[in-house]
Order: C-alpha cells, then structure tokens, then sequence
C-alpha cells in the first residue's frame, strides 16, 4: 500500500511537480480538560485561515494533523515526539500553558525540528534560554510584552499606589513582573502582591485583605478566575480601577461576563474590536464559521498560518528545511490581522500593543450589544525588552515570585 | 515452569523485534515497561497483599524529581552516576514509602486507597508548589540521557536498559511472591485474621510489602525521568496513580505480568485511539468498566475462562 501511493507520488512529480509538494504540520495544544475550548480556538484560527487557503500554504498541499496534550507537559511532550516520528511533521506548531512550552521546546533541539510557539508566552524560552533552542519561534508574545507597556500607562494616568492579584504560577509572575518593573521606574509604587493559586474560584480570602487607600487594582486572572475576580470585587463593593493582564479580559472569557466587568483596562497585542479593515474581516469570517468572537488565541494561529504561508510562496512551495525556515519567517514584515508584525534577533514579535477598555456597545454591524475590549491606546513597535537595552535585560533575573522585589509593600 | 519460559520468550522476542519497528513504537514500548515495572509493584499490593494503593505515583515522582534535580542541578547521574541514581532512586522510593506506610499501613480496603490518594496528592502539592527545588508547574527539563559509554541518547539503547531493568524486577518480584513472605502476603489478603492468629505479624509484612512497592516505584521513576525528558507535577498526579491501578485490574490482578501486559494496552491503545477520535477516554472508560464487569481476573483470565467455558460445554 505504502510503495504504491509512493510509487503515485513519483508518477505525479514527474508530471505535475507542484502538486507532489506537501507540507506536514503538527498542531498541539489542550483538546480534552480544562482548557479544551482555548485548545479550540486555537485550532479553529489555524484552520480558518487553511481553508481560506484551500488547505494550502504557499503552494504547498497542507496535512494538518491535531493532536490533544491533556494540558499536561508530559503528554505535549509524548504528542510531539509522535507528530515527529510517526507522521513525519515538518513543523509542530502550539502548547498553550508556559509549562507546556518549556516543556516541547527541548523536543525541538533533540530531533532537530521546527517548533512555532503560537500562544505560550513563557518569556525565557525567547530570552535567556534562547540559545538552547536553535529551531523555536514565537509568533504570539511573551507575558510581559504587553504589560511593559501597561505599566507605563498605568502610570501615566496618574495612579500612585497599585496592589496586584495574580495568579500564582509562571505566567502571572512573568505578567505581573513586567507590569511592576515598568510602573516602578517611572514613579509607581506596587504596595501589595497576592497570589492566588491558579484555578481559584472563591476570592473570599483575599479580596478583604487589599489594602483600601490604594489608587488601582492589577489583576492578572486566567480561565475560570477571571470571570468570578470581577463579579466578586463588585460585591464586595470595591470600585477602584481595574487594570488587568491580557487573559483578564480577553475575548475568550468576554462573552461570559456581565456589566461588572465595564471601564476595566487590559493590554494585549490584539483585541477583536480593533477598528482595521483586516480585523473586521477576519471577525466576521471567524463569528460566522465559529459562532463566536475570536480571541487572541484563534488571531495568533491564524497569523501563524499566514507567516508560514509567506514563507511558503517565497521559497514556492518547497520545505526549505528547519535551519532555512527559521532564518525566513524571523525576516518577515508582515501586515497582520493584530497589526504590523516583525521581529527581533531573538525571534520574538516586535509589534503594537493595545491598551483597551472594556466597553458595551454594537461593533460591526452586529445587531446586539455586547462587551467589547476598544483600544484607547496603542503602542507601536513594542518588543520583548519594552524600552531597556537587551543587555541589560538580560542579565535581570527572570520574573518570578520574588522578582521584582516588592520594595514597596507595606 | 510453562508459564516461565512463554515470559521468556516474550520478553526475547521483543529485544528481537526492536530494533526493526518505527521509532515512535520504539518510545511507547519503553514507556510500556516502564509502567509495566510500575504497574507491577502496585500488583504485589493490590494483587498479592489485597491492598488497593491509590498513591503510587507518588514514589515514580520521587525517583524522577531526585533524577532530575540531581541531573539539573548538579549535573551527577549523566555518567557512570547513573547506576547510583538508579540505586539513590530505588531508596528514595522505598524511604517516602517507609514513612507514608506509618499512615497507610494501619488501614485496609476502602481507607487505604483513601489515605495514599491524600499522600500522593502531598506529593503532588510539593512538586506543584516548591518552585525553588522543583520548578514548580513548569518541571524540570533533563539535561539528556546518560552516556556511560553506552550513549542512551540511542533510543534503542535506553530501550534495552529498560527492558533489562523490567526483566530483573519481574524475575525479583516473581521470586518474592514464590518466598514464604510472598505466600504469607496472599494468606493476608485472604483471611488477614486467621493469619493474625497463626502467630503472623501481618501489620509488619504489609509494611515491607508497602516499602518494597515504593522502592519499585522510585526504580520506575528514575527510568520515566530519562524517558520523557522532563520531569512536570503533570507526571505525579493522581491520575498516573489511577492510570497505574486501572493497568493492573486490566491486566489481572496477582500475576505480575498481568500489570505489564494491561500497560501495554493501555499505552498502545491510548495512543493511538487519541489520535483517531476526541472522545478516545470514553473508549478507555467503556474497557475498564467491560473487564471489571465480565473479566475479573483481567487479561490475564482470559485463558481460563475460556478453558472453564469449554469444560463447561463439553
């Protein structure tokens, strides 16, 4: 069987040579637990954009095959090794937790294969640990990207004293981290930080214990938390500002989450209601295949299959191999559905980032009211090290727990 | 004696065949046996001593963070240190057995599988949250696999350490369940009071069993760390325990190979049903309630059943 659809192949190439060319991508990512609908969005931003395509990219015939991590770093692992040997991937493409990421990138020096990080944010896979990973890119960002940028609003609007809540694993600390150093060295003070584990859903304990004479509240939530945060900070009737990360508001837990949420500000490199041909485009496709308002998540895999597209024509059609197909998608400039997108020498976006508030209203044509997350601000050509010399960057420690060190907390 | 030499065969014919599969099989087969060992340790309680233990996870965890700590940190165990790794991760399990059985032993049926399940879940929340020793949610990564001029790197080569480590651990437990302590566990399993009364301290018999399992688990442990290349909270969770347990009933409980065999089929099964359908769980699920349904004896019964039903016919 296997020699004789080699034996056509063959056939074929002599006659048709483009049509032989075949593209073989692997796509991980949560399709069972927890977190099975953000694996979902991601899927669906990749194969929205396949299928535009003719389930092609750059000419080349795409095999897309999807395999489901559970969630857990060893089945991602387990998955990609399969994608690999099994079914032969050129790439593999996803992981949605950090400790997904750190956990497949390794696989792609050990077997010499390409890995594009379409979502995970762990900021040291791009950063310090860099140069272990000669065959990752990221398209997506790292948690702190949009929050150096935050920090600096935050603290342009005047806030002085900011307590933070976040959730307590690598991701919140990266986030919170990045908020805080930008904050603080322009004059800020962060005077709390609370840490809830991840998956909390009862705020209870924590919520009385902020500090009442502070200007804002950071929160940084995922999943789940961020719907109870809110709703749960209103009944304890506290009306501060709320600024938040990126996954505190983003349009993956929007739909769900009621007026509690309204004036509350987050950062992102994307938000559904950017006000661009290109993104009402994609909205209204997305919402009319899915059902549903796309969130970063299905933007960054659908921009990934873009990139890797572009690749794909310039070289046409051929897999140009790893070494060759990273050198080419870190080159290019892209016009993108989040906006202009190139990136660094750490293979990392450079790109704009939104400061949005939430907002109700019709956007788009739609008949009813609904959340939005309006951009009232936007910050070009933000990279990974926001405004500090990459050097100097460098040798700080990653963020953690404990870094930045709370200076001010009282 | 039969029974013996088809293992042996088994076992040949698989170091035979390896080296001509695909090298993705290559991966599920070590881990197969792996948890074989796993799930063979768990049998020695479960089938032997009639102690359901819903915590063995936890001494896989502490041979993999204890290979992985020592590997990362300290960069000991990548050389010809891997065999005192091995031996350091053997201890390591038997130790954190040794004081969860204080707890655990004193239980029997139900309690039991309560009481490991809240002390795997310990060992769980430590790995989760003791971020400066183990890296918290993200794990540890492993710095790669030791070379002792054997370079394990070679998958084919870890495949064989492996299966030689299987091999020694299904020929020690064998001989333990044929000793005289082996016998007197199953008298405890069976009847624990009349055992009581002939003079037996059972509490102490199933202590050692309890320890000698974990001291199994944490041999598991060091060889999963090496295999899968990180070390993550997702590894000792409590559905690996669950995972290692439901191995051992599909397989057939009080036969040793019975656990190997059930991780065989579920790793393979696992695998590849993911691949073809979302709702491959169910599947599994639908497996394990059939076998303890209409298979109690598991995989391993089959034979009989069918030598009963023939007798019964005839």
């Amino acid at each position: 069987m296997k020699r004789s659809v080699i034996a056509a192949a063959i056939g074929l190439s002599v006659t048709l040579p483009a049509a032989a060319q075949e593209l073989r991508i692997g796509f991980v990512a949560p399709m069972t637990g927890i977190f099975a609908q953000i694996g979902k969005d991601m899927e669906n931003g990749f194969q929205l954009y396949l299928d535009q395509h003719g389930g092609r990219l750059g000419g080349a015939k795409v095999t897309f095959i999807v395999e489901d991590t559970e969630g857990k770093p060893p089945v991602a692992v387990r998955k990609a090794e399969k994608l690999i040997r099994q079914d032969k991937v050129h790439m593999y493409i996803g992981g949605l937790l950090a400790s997904t990421g750190y956990a497949l990138a390794p696989v792609s020096s050990r077997l010499k294969t390409v890995y594009v990080l379409s979502v995970a944010a762990a900021d040291d896979l791009t950063q310090r640990d860099l140069p272990k990973y000669p065959y990752i890119v990221r398209t997506s960002w790292t948690s702190s990207q949009p929050h150096h940028p935050l920090g600096q609003w935050a603290c342009e609007q005047g806030f002085k004293r900011v307590s933070t809540v976040g959730a307590d694993y690598a991701f919140g600390h990266e986030v919170v981290g990045g908020f805080q150093r930008v904050f603080e060295d322009c004059g800020g003070k962060v005077v709390q930080k609370i840490w809830p584990p991840l998956g909390t859903k009862d705020f209870g304990p924590y919520i009385p214990t902020l500090k009442r004479d502070v200007d804002a509240i950071f929160s940084l939530m995922v999943g789940p938390m961020a719907l109870q945060f809110p709703k749960q900070l209103q009944a304890a009737g506290i009306s501060k500002p709320v600024i938040g990360g990126g996954t505190s508001y983003d349009e993956f837990v929007l739909p769900a989450m009621g007026d509690e949420v309204l004036g509350h500000v987050s950062g992102l490199q994307y938000s559904a209601a950017l006000d661009t041909p290109k993104n009402v485009e994609f909205v209204k496709a997305y919402r009319a295949k899915y059902g549903k308002v796309p969130s970063y998540y299905s933007e960054s895999n659908y921009t990934t299959a873009q990139m890797i597209d572009e690749v794909m024509k310039r070289n046409k059609g051929k897999w140009p191999g790893p070494q060759q197909f990273i050198k080419a998608i870190t080159s290019l400039k892209l016009d993108a559905v989040r906006g202009p997108v190139y990136f660094d020498d750490m293979r990392n976006p450079v790109q704009n980032i939104y400061i949005k508030k939430v907002e109700k209203k019709k956007m788009f044509g739609y008949p009813q009211e609904e959340l939005w997350n309006t951009v009232i601000k936007t910050y070009p050509d933000v990279g990974q090290f926001w405004k500090y010399k990459k050097a100097d960057y460098l040798k700080t420690p990653l963020y953690s727990r404990d870094y930045p060190p709370c200076k001010h907390c009282e | 004696m039969k029974k013996i030499i088809a293992v042996i065969a088994a076992l040949v014919v698989l170091a035979a065949v390896a080296p001509f599969v695909n090298s993705y099989i290559l991966i599920l087969l070590t881990q197969a046996l792996v948890l074989g060992i796993i799930a063979m340790s768990v049998d020695l309680l479960l089938g032997y001593t009639g102690l359901p233990s819903l915590g063995q996870a936890a001494y896989l965890g502490m041979g993999a963070y204890l290979t992985a700590i020592l590997a990362s940190t300290y960069g000991f165990g990548l050389g010809g240190g891997f065999w005192i790794v091995v031996v350091l991760g053997i201890l390591a399990g038997a130790a954190a057995a040794a004081v969860f059985g204080l707890f655990a032993v004193r239980a029997s049926g139900v309690y039991f599988l309560m009481i490991t399940l809240a002390l795997g879940m310990c060992v769980w929340g430590l790995a989760y949250r003791w971020n400066s020793l183990t890296g918290g949610d993200n794990g540890i990564n492993m710095p790669g696999r030791p070379d002792f001029g054997i370079a394990l790197s070679d998958d084919l080569n870890y495949f064989y350490l492996v299966l030689g480590f299987f091999s020694l651990s299904l020929a020690a437990l064998y001989v333990l369940v044929r000793s005289p302590f082996g016998r007197s566990l199953v008298g405890i399993r069976e009847r624990e009071l009349r055992m009581r009364i002939l003079g037996y301290n059972t509490w102490l018999h199933k202590y050692l069993a309890f320890v000698i399992a974990g001291g199994f688990g944490g041999l598991g442990g060091v060889l999963w760390a090496h295999l899968t290349g990180i070390v993550s909270p997702g590894d000792v969770i409590l559905t690996t325990s669950v995972d290692v347990l439901l191995m051992v009933v599909l397989g057939g409980p009080g036969t040793l190979v019975g656990g190997a065999i059930g991780a065989g089929v579920v790793t393979f099964l696992r695998e590849y049903l993911a691949t073809i359908v979302p709702w491959w769980q169910y599947v599994l699920g639908a497996v394990y309630v059939l076998t303890i349904l209409y298979l109690p004896g598991g995989l391993m019964g089959i034979p009989a059943r069918i030598r009963n039903w023939r007798s019964a016919t005839h």
